[in-house]
């Protein structure tokens, strides 16, 4: 669908020869205006179901059934989105998903940043065991820890309240951790020394000297675990039961269980749940695919 | 920093374990203590009310006996090679069509990342209705094309190929981003070296190309297969496992007995059976690895 590999790797070679005969320039100039047909209409299709849901969730009922179908809606329908507002508590699903969103990405990047530090920065025994101990349980799938989990936090009886959503994701980032330890040992220790003449202890250090030279890789690491509780939808489909405490992708899921063909209402409530992130996508897009490319991270 | 005497290194090393304090208290309870729990759980027959009994390998014994099992396995392995197949492919020619000068590739970039950092519920829902077989929109494009229409998730054959399409759509500008910053950590000169000896393109991309990335398809090889191994949201709010179980993968099994059932040592069982594969899987990949990947 985009592009066979055979016309690819010549790419670069015409960039590099300074001088270029006509006939080779022209070539380059066919090949990417290939590349551009190929990519506008893969591009289209990624954007095509955000298109097609914008266009539904401002059908009247009745039109969402025409077939073929229409692109743009005639009449305009904005109530729906007021409707599928209403119907279920939205206002109150955004606010849990903010709060939980928050807690956690402020607390994992406080408690993974810590322990980055002490891994690149400190000397201590068992060092080098505990950093493999660490990254070996990235490779635990989620399945395993599921049930047991759930039995903890029934047993102490969290079930219903956000906390078996926000402790265990604060307390295990072995992954921020690790990105983190990169980032750190990639600062100079000349920094850290001068401080611990300067009479620092340790934490001092790590607070008024390491953290601040780091805010863009926290920055980063803080987008990506936003997003990943944001958009959370396994664990709290099993820890919550109240409609009052559930976050965005529960309540839409709920949605979808109680309105199960009315489409316009649908959109308009998936629309509601994505337009904030697409939002912050926008503005902070290089922060996205800069720090996904220089760390290949993961939630 | 402590290259002093030795009380300065002690209290370096206190500070470090409290520094490690809430990280690997979180490993322990929340990630080392459940997977032996759930071990444990495996061996013994439990609906979350009477006391649990120890009943050895029955769970496993069951597990085997059911067609279900079996059938889970099977869409499972469907999905994942398919996905990641389709995905790794389509992200390297992306990232590859993207690494070239071209103007708007910023945009193209953005666009193509999009469906990442999307909800999945909330895009599962979306194409939901993209595939509804008689209003949706794909069945309305392949009829103005003058193809027939396909039934897309209400079918038996139809419904895992369509899961595979979405998931694709969602992880393709992951793994393009990854492919990306690999590409750009292959050195200018190798090229420079290759236009010098003549290299035809394909030459280029086949013995240039293909061996510096190996390390970066590696990774993505790894990841993206434990991540398809994981893929539950799209599937429960698209087809929930259905038609008749055609969609039914190990996650949403393992759900279903667990939470729906309450079979939770059967569940276990199979969480275990599965961490297992898995395991074996990821040590399958790094033995092949060294076949074809190179470290340069």
């Amino acid at each position: 669908m985009v592009e066979a590999p055979q016309g690819l790797a010549d790419i670069e070679a015409p960039m590099r020869t300074q001088v270029q005969p006509t006939s080779q320039r022209r070539r380059t100039r066919l090949r990417h205006f290939v590349l551009h047909v190929l990519l506008s209409i893969g591009a289209f299709f990624m954007i095509l179901p955000f298109l097609w849901m914008l266009s539904t969730s401002l059908k009247a009922p009745g039109d969402v059934f025409k077939f073929p179908p229409e692109w743009i809606p005639d009449p305009i329908v904005w109530s729906n989105y007021a409707k599928s507002w209403t119907l279920k508590p939205m206002g109150l699903a955004y606010l849990n998903s903010i709060k939980i969103s928050t807690l956690t990405t402020v607390g994992t990047l406080f408690t993974s940043s810590l322990a980055a530090f002490a891994f690149a920065k400190l000397r201590f025994r068992g060092q080098h065991i505990l950093f493999i101990v660490l990254l070996a349980t990235l490779m635990i799938p989620v399945q395993v820890t599921l049930i047991p989990l759930f039995i903890l936090f029934k047993w102490i009886d969290w079930i219903d309240t956000h906390w078996p959503l926000i402790v265990p994701a604060i307390l295990t980032n072995a992954y921020g951790v690790f990105l983190l330890r990169q980032f750190f040992m990639s600062l100079p220790n000349a920094l850290g020394d001068a401080g611990e003449i300067d009479g620092c202890n340790p934490f001092q250090i790590y607070w008024h000297i390491y953290l601040p030279l780091s805010v863009p890789a926290l920055v980063t690491l803080g987008i990506f675990a936003f997003l990943y509780h944001w958009n959370e939808f396994l664990l709290p489909l099993i820890y919550l039961n109240s409609l009052q405490n559930f976050t965005i992708p529960l309540m839409l899921a709920t949605f979808q269980g109680a309105y199960i063909t009315d489409w316009e209402l649908l959109m308009a409530a998936a629309t509601l749940a994505l337009v904030p992130v697409i939002i912050v996508y926008i503005f902070g897009q290089r922060y996205f695919v800069q720090g996904i490319a220089l760390t290949g991270l993961k939630g | 920093m402590a290259r002093n005497p030795s009380r300065l290194r002690k209290q370096e090393e206190r500070w470090a374990y409290l520094f490690l304090l809430p990280q690997f208290l979180g490993l322990v309870c929340f990630v080392l203590g459940p997977v032996l729990a759930s071990l444990f759980l495996s061996f013994s027959e439990w609906n979350l009310v009477a006391p649990p009994q120890w009943i050895g390998l029955e769970n496993y014994r069951v597990s085997l006996q059911t067609a279900v099992f079996w059938q889970t396995w099977r869409n499972t392995i469907y999905y994942v090679v398919a996905s990641v197949t389709g995905s790794v492919f389509l992200s390297l020619a992306l990232a590859l069509a993207l690494n070239e000068k071209l103007r708007g590739v910023t945009l193209y970039r953005g666009i193509y990342f999009l469906p990442v950092v999307t909800s999945a519920v909330a895009v599962s829902i979306v194409w939901r209705w993209l595939y509804n077989p008689e209003f949706g929109l794909f069945n309305a494009l392949l009829t103005a094309v003058g193809l027939p229409t396909l039934p897309w998730l209400n079918s038996l054959q139809w419904a895992m190929p369509s899961v595979v399409i979405m998931s694709v759509w969602q992880t393709l500008g992951y793994n393009m981003v990854i492919f990306l910053a690999g590409l750009q950590g292959i050195g200018d000169h190798f090229y420079e070296a290759a236009e010098i000896d003549g290299a035809t393109a394909w030459q280029r991309f086949r013995f240039i190309t293909l061996p510096l990335l190996s390390p970066t398809t590696f990774f993505i090889f790894v990841t993206a297969i434990i991540g398809a191994f994981q893929a539950f949201n799209q599937i429960y709010i698209m087809t929930n496992g259905g038609p008749a179980n055609a969609t039914r993968v190990i996650l949403l099994h393992i759900y279903i007995l667990a939470f729906r059932l309450f079979k939770i040592g059967e569940a276990s069982a199979v969480s275990w059976a599965l961490f297992l594969i898995l395991f074996c899987l990821t040590l399958v990949n790094f033995f092949v690895a060294r076949k074809w990947v190179h470290y340069g």
